[in-house]
Parts: structure tokens; sequence; C-alpha cells
């Protein structure tokens, strides 16, 4: 109830647009990986899913951003279910990779900012290597690499009042680790798969 | 502001409601003669828009029977899902993000609340004149220099285009017109009917005859069969409707001549843009048709024009 209120809203503000460009909107065990620019990212790429896609997808945040405030920790818990990791200072017990993966098992999909953070620039930041030790502990996931487009205008960083422009979300090809690949190669090639959506 | 529902009313809703039966018996009965697969798709677009006209002819016609306050709050909502299709496709910058709250949440609202309040002074000025002078401010105090004239002119220019002349259409009920008091309902509706079938019939001329292309780099649909016959059918049809109005059948078709070609000057203007902007459409919300902005392009050229010859002609 609240979530469909929550989807809903996210669609009206946004009005996000989803369009999948290489693959379709399944329920298989996927990890979207997507650039990041704006809080609404994780909620807006979240909300465009399908129903039955979306309710097996969970967004993995920074532990100190969604645990400060009440609120925050509401919607991280009891709306998306968000798999939340520490960014700051990961240790062995403490490990983000490891958690994600207890939270994915066997069939449950993710969304993650590789970028680590919210960016101002045109360009995404280089990725950080997260993304890297997922694909290597699980080569049987999609990786699917989707650009968020124009958040950045909508609810830029270091501002809190949002305008209404028009979201756009693109979903491009699955892609997977290819053997032998390095983990700079590899992660030059997904931050180029998601800017190539641009001019998809 | 109370508005009279009378008989004519009735016959001007009767007739677009006969209208859109018309078009849907023969979308249907084209779907199935049509074996071409080009000409399966353009049948397919073509019930699609009469579906979304469905939708539109009856949330236009329910905001009017609401009396003159649901017809601001449906046009200002209007203005705003458009203003917000032009400024995605207009670059703006992190130094206009404040500058656009404004304009999005209190110029915009406030433009829909002087038609509501029937304060003319401030209604023809406030965007020309103070929203103006307020974009280039906001986005000067937060010091990002580059592309600052583009800028500003752009977001002027989807206020002017998207709110101000959008707003004069709902004015047109407010306006005092000796002997139609309280008939003012019927005037918007006989504006929008006509802008809008004018659009229709233009297309409808344009598939059938049309040849020869008028400005193929803006928009390859617009043909001089298209515009001629689309214009000539819509006067014709707004001469025909002068008893909805206060004007006799004369006035009526050259009003009417009016609102075709300012209607057709905005269809090519903000074709122009789209071009510019490398997109076939400004948005997605309505099926068939595009964006908001692709539905309302000609109503923004003509609303202004039409409600100023009214107003200085027919007015007290």
């Amino acid at each position: 109830m609240t979530t469909d209120l929550l989807v809903f809203l996210t669609k009206l503000i946004s009005g996000a647009n989803a369009r999948w460009l290489a693959c379709a909107p399944e329920r298989r065990q996927r990890i979207y990986f997507a650039n990041h620019t704006s809080h609404l990212d994780a909620l807006v790429l979240w909300a465009v899913l399908p129903n039955e896609v979306r309710a097996v997808t969970r967004p993995v945040g920074a532990r100190d951003y969604w645990n400060a405030g009440k609120l925050r920790r509401y919607i991280a818990d009891q709306i998306f279910h968000a798999i939340l990791i520490e960014r700051k200072k990961p240790t062995v017990r403490d490990n983000p990779i490891s958690q994600i993966l207890a939270a994915m098992g066997q069939d449950k999909s993710i969304i993650i900012f590789p970028e680590g953070s919210r960016q101002t620039g045109d360009e995404p930041a280089p990725f950080k290597s997260g993304l890297y030790h997922l694909a290597e502990k699980c080569p049987e996931v999609e990786l699917v690499p989707v650009l968020m487009d124009n958040l950045n205008r909508i609810l830029p960083k270091g501002e809190v009042l949002a305008v209404p422009l028009i979201a756009n979300v693109t979903f491009g090809a699955p892609m997977k680790l290819l053997p032998g690949e390095s983990k700079g190669a590899f992660l030059e090639r997904a931050r180029a798969e998601v800017l190539r959506l641009r001019t998809a | 502001m109370k508005l009279k529902l009378d008989n004519e009313t009735y016959w001007l809703v009767g007739g677009v409601l006969a209208l859109l039966v018309i078009a849907t018996v023969i979308g249907q009965w084209l779907r199935r003669c049509v074996k071409s697969e080009g000409g399966q798709k353009a049948i397919a677009n073509l019930n699609a828009r009469t579906k979304a006209w469905w939708f539109m002819v009856a949330i236009f016609t329910l905001a009017m029977v609401t009396g003159g306050v649901g017809s601001v709050i449906l046009f200002g909502l209007t203005s705003f899902l458009a203003l917000r299709e032009f400024i995605t496709l207009t670059p703006t910058r992190l130094g206009d993000h404040r500058t656009l709250f404004w304009v999005f949440f209190l110029i915009t609202p406030l433009q829909y609340y002087l038609v509501a309040s029937n304060w003319y002074g401030l209604f023809v000025i406030l965007i020309p004149v103070y929203a103006f002078l307020f974009v280039p401010l906001r986005s000067a105090v937060t010091g990002d220099c580059e592309r600052f004239l583009e800028r500003a002119a752009k977001i002027q220019w989807g206020l002017m285009i998207c709110v101000y002349c959008v707003s004069h259409a709902p004015a047109l009920l407010f306006l005092n017109i000796p002997d139609y008091e309280g008939e003012n309902g019927k005037l918007l509706f006989y504006f929008v009917c006509i802008v809008q079938i004018s659009d229709v019939l233009q297309y409808i001329w344009g598939k059938t005859l049309g040849r020869h292309k008028i400005a193929p780099n803006v928009s390859p649909n617009k043909t001089w069969e298209g515009f001629l016959g689309g214009v000539t059918s819509a006067t014709l049809i707004g001469a025909g409707l002068w008893w909805a109005t206060p004007f006799t059948p004369l006035q009526s078709g050259g009003m009417s001549l009016a609102i075709t070609l300012m209607g057709f000057a905005g269809g090519l203007v903000m074709s122009a843009i789209k071009r510019d902007r490398g997109v076939k459409d400004y948005g997605t919300l309505i099926e068939g048709h595009g964006g908001v902005m692709d539905r309302i392009d000609s109503i923004c050229f003509a609303a202004p024009v039409f409600y100023h010859l009214t107003r200085h002609y027919f007015t007290t």
C-alpha cells in the first residue's frame, strides 16, 4: 500500500519513463548498475521496474546516509528493503561484498551505483571495484547497465527543492565478466556501457 | 463566476461527441479494410489519437461544466505539464535550478490565479515584465555565467509559450461581452474546437491530397494542400458555429480564420524547436499524439490573438 503510493508519486513527480533497449524487464536475477547524480536515483530506478520485478529487487545504499533520520530509515527498511553497506571503512567483519551476496541469495536482484557517491560533473566518475567483485562471485547473474538521465536537473546534489522535469531511465544490454578480463578493463567497459546509452 | 448551460452548449458538446463517434466508427472500419503494414501502422496511430480525443473531450467538458474554476485549473495543469516537457528538452545548468523552482511553483500558479481573479492589469504583464526581470536575476545570483543569456532566454521563452500564451484561453471566460453574460463557456469551447478541428482537418487534407511541402526542413507533414484545405474548411465550420458566439456569421468566419492561421503558425514554430533539439515529439503522455506540448502548440499561438481580438472589438 505505502509501496504502491510511493511508486505512484515517484512516477508522477519524476515523470519517469523507462526504455528497455536490449533486454526485457524479467524476473531473473540481475545486477542493475547505474550512474549516480541525485538522491532520487535509487527511488526512480526502483519505481520504474514492473511490479513483479520490483518485488525481488533491492537497492544497495550507504548506511551512513540511510540510517540518518527516522524517515530515511523507514523508507530504507520498510519500503525499499535496501541493503545498507559501510562505504567509509569496510573491514573483514563489515564487508559490503559478502553482505550483498548474502542478501542476493539465489534469486534476488540488486540496484547499485558503482561510482560510490553522487557526482556533479557531466561525466560519471570511475567505477569502484565492488561491481567487479560481484561479477566475479556470481558469473551467472546478468549485469544490466542503466543510464539515469535528467535526475541531476530534477534534484541535483546540494539542493533540497526538486524541479518537476521528466526523468529518463534507459536499460542497456546485459553484460558479464569476460574470461581473463582484468579488473580495470572490466570496470572501464561497464562505465562505457552506461555512457553509451546517452546516444542510444 | 457562473456559467449558464443552455441549449447551445448542449449542441456544441453533442456535435463534438457525434464527430468522435463518426471518427471511431471510421477508424474501426479502416482497421478491417487496410491490409498493408504501413497502412495498418497509420490506422493504429489514428485510432490511438481518436481514443485520446475521447479522454481530452471528456476532461475538457467536465472542467467546463464546473464553471470557470475547473477550466482555469485544467489549463493551469496543462501549462505546468507543457512547461515541464519544454524545459526537459531545453538544456539549463545547475545555476538555473532555483530559478526553475520558482518558475514552476510560483510564477505558473500565480499567472492562473490572476486569470481566476480577473486581474487583467497584472495578468498581461506578470510574465512579460516581472518574470522577465526575475529569471535572469535569480540565475545571476548563483554566479554561473556560462551561456547566461541563452539560458535566461530559453526559460523566459518556455514561460511565455507554455504559461502566458495558454493562460489566455481560460481568460476568455472572464471577458465582459454585452448580451453574452454567463455564456463565455461556449466561447472557450468554440475556440478550442476551431483550433483542434483545424489541426485535424489539416492532417486529413494533408494525408489525402498533400503534395507540395511548405517547409520540408521544419515539418515534413505540412503541405500547401493540407494548409489551404484545413484553413478553409475550419473557417467555414467556424462561420457555421456563429450561433454559439457573440459574433455574426461573417465575424465568426473571420475569427476562425485568425485562429486557424495562428494555430498553423504555432505548429510550425514548435516543430522548428523539436527539429533543433532532434526529437519527434515533446513527450509521451498522450498516446498517439506525443506530449502535451504537441497537442497544444496551436493553442499557444492562437489564444492570445483570439483573446485580444474579442476583447478589443466585443467587450465594453
